[in-house]
């Protein structure tokens, strides 16, 4: 038998050896697809393959009929659709802009600027990534009471800005960027904002990428501010409608409705991701906690 | 020039302009991490209904959760402990396993499986506990039924959702299903980015195969990923706790049968309104969760 030459990471060509790679994960990425394959297939199912006995996993003739179901059971209730949508998006963008720009300053401070409590501030967001938010759901609500913001947006947003992970791995970006860089520009008598908004922002563009994506993540899915915060049906957001929507739909017809209101709440967080997912691996490199 | 110089001092000692970069991050991080901690901490000592002011009484709560709370000490813990231990764990090794296994494919195959793998847990939280809710509807047209009965391996439609006996395996394979999250792209970055030459190095000292090169190579060099790897996956893994209580469409679970922590803290503090105890409950969750997380660290920090 020839020596072992050491597999390659990351190679460039298909090799042989490959193949029993493929073979191995295959049947478990299948595995993996499966549910997300028939969400897809069972939100574009007509009435009578929803009814269907033995249930059939494929659609064989795809309808829009679910979606439109859906469109016309939120008029039915009062408050049209547009509105949760409306909502979502206004907290979603206002979560993804502040939690990543708030990030961005933060790291930045954290990783080029020196001063006294710089390692303590570091180690206590290092201890804050194991924070678990649904265990202080209930002080949540009493420090949001407390500041009058039941029933407003900020009640969606504020929660959600501050997000160790994302400063975390900002901060880790921002370490790359040469000291030498940021010296020479004070020395042409750069202040430190400046510095910021012309070296560090446009070198860091793959960890705010990620920053992005992780708020995203957060507060398009969010339900449990519109459940507990807000009591205003017109505030509510549209994970929340859509989350109402698939619990209270258990007959077989109402299956439909509620894959189609999945798969609108999964669609963007995806198409996203994949367009995002080489910035993502890029920040992700330096994620190592030391 | 000599403000140049002024502002390196500036840099290199101490600069308070770095708690105007830091203040708005501060601000929000304690206003909605830290004081609900600390609230969480103070109400666990007291005996609070929401209505009238709360009431100090010592550690109570925390006897009454380790003596009294059968429901705790015989199902809820349990649960939690058995969920996990097999999706904290298992989904990160699986995590580990996958990563190491796709950065040894070329980038185009290595990006679409990363996808798939990774997908599920965008699904995470209760978006999409529905698609469950169908698979495992509990007549005979569910689908997992249909399938179960025409391999002829059960003759009776199985309510699994209601069903204390498969609650909690649902819920597990579920949680298992989304654990490919943040810490499997942190690990999978990890390995791609190891140093190439250590591993033609350790081929010429001996080493034999994928698998040792995995155990004395790409462990060792990757550690501060695995450690992050590891915290996420363990807050991840309590934190989508929350799907149990979705499933099964009723908070308590049939029977308790999968009622994990997390749902725990939810009946007493949003169903009963026993804050002063909830509140007890969170503060064990976040001291389960600040015990494993040392765990991981004392495993992989660097010396």
């Amino acid at each position: 038998m020839a020596r072992y030459k050491g597999s390659r990471i990351n190679p460039q060509r298909f090799e042989r050896g490959q193949i029993k790679i493929f073979l191995a994960i295959l049947p478990l990425a299948i595995f993996m697809l499966l549910p997300i394959i028939f969400i897809f297939c069972h939100a574009f199912k007509p009435m009578d393959e929803l009814f269907a006995y033995p249930p059939r996993f494929f659609v064989k003739s795809p309808t829009f009929d679910n979606f439109r179901d859906l469109f016309k059971s939120a008029r039915a209730s009062g408050i049209p659709m547009s509105r949760y949508v409306y909502n979502s998006i206004i907290v979603t963008l206002a979560v993804v802009f502040l939690s990543t720009f708030i990030s961005s300053l933060a790291g930045f401070a954290l990783s080029k600027l020196k001063f006294k409590t710089k390692n303590a501030i570091f180690e206590i967001n290092n201890m804050a990534l194991m924070f678990v938010p649904v265990a202080v759901m209930i002080p949540r609500y009493l420090v949001i009471n407390g500041l009058g913001l039941t029933n407003t947006f900020l009640a969606h947003i504020l929660p959600l800005i501050s997000m160790p992970v994302s400063l975390f791995l900002i901060k880790q970006f921002i370490d790359q960027v040469p000291n030498a860089l940021i010296e020479a520009a004070y020395m042409d008598g750069a202040r430190d904002f400046t510095v910021y908004t012309r070296i560090i922002l446009p070198m860091i563009k793959p960890a705010l990428a990620t920053g992005a994506i992780l708020a995203f993540q957060q507060a398009w899915v969010n339900i449990e501010s519109s459940n507990i915060y807000i009591n205003n049906e017109g505030l509510k957001t549209l994970a929340f409608y859509m989350n109402s929507l698939a619990n209270a739909n258990n007959s077989v017809a109402g299956q439909g409705v509620a894959a189609a209101a999945s798969l609108i709440m999964f669609i963007p967080n995806l198409v996203l991701f994949i367009i995002l997912q080489s910035n993502i691996m890029n920040t992700m490199a330096h994620s190592g906690i030391k | 020039m000599k403000s140049g110089r002024k502002e390196i001092r500036r840099l290199e000692k101490s600069n308070r302009s770095a708690y105007v970069f830091l203040a708005p991050y501060i601000l929000l991080f304690t206003a909605f991490i830290v004081v609900p901690i600390a609230i969480a901490i103070i109400l666990s000592f007291t005996n609070f209904n929401t209505i009238q002011f709360p009431k100090f009484i010592g550690f109570l709560n925390y006897i009454n959760l380790i003596t009294q709370d059968e429901v705790f000490m015989q199902k809820v813990l349990p649960n939690t402990v058995v969920y996990a231990v097999i999706v904290g764990p298992g989904g990160y090794m699986l995590s580990f396993l996958l990563a190491w296994a796709l950065s040894q494919l070329t980038k185009g195959p290595r990006t679409v499986l990363a996808l798939i793998f990774y997908s599920p847990s965008l699904t995470s939280g209760v978006a999409m506990a529905v698609l469950w809710k169908i698979l495992f509807s509990g007549d005979q047209t569910g689908y997992i039924n249909s399938l179960l009965i025409r391999l002829g391996v059960i003759t009776e439609p199985i309510i699994w959702l209601s069903d204390a006996r498969f609650l909690l395996p649902i819920v597990i394979i579920v949680g298992l299903w989304s654990s490919m999250g943040v810490g499997f792209l942190a690990m999978l970055a990890g390995i791609l980015n190891s140093d190439e030459s250590l591993y033609e190095a350790a081929a010429i000292d001996g080493v034999k195969n994928r698998f040792q090169e995995m155990i004395y190579i790409t462990i060792p060099t990757m550690k501060p990923q695995m450690l992050f790897g590891a915290v996420m996956a363990i807050v991840n893994t309590f934190q989508n706790g929350a799907i149990s209580v979705q499933l099964a469409g009723a908070n308590p679970t049939p029977n308790y049968s999968a009622q994990l922590i997390v749902n725990h803290i939810e009946d007493y503090g949003f169903i009963r309104y026993e804050m002063g105890y909830a509140a007890a409950v969170s503060v064990a969750l976040l001291g389960i969760v600040y015990l494993f997380s040392t765990i991981s660290k004392k495993l992989f920090k660097e010396d």
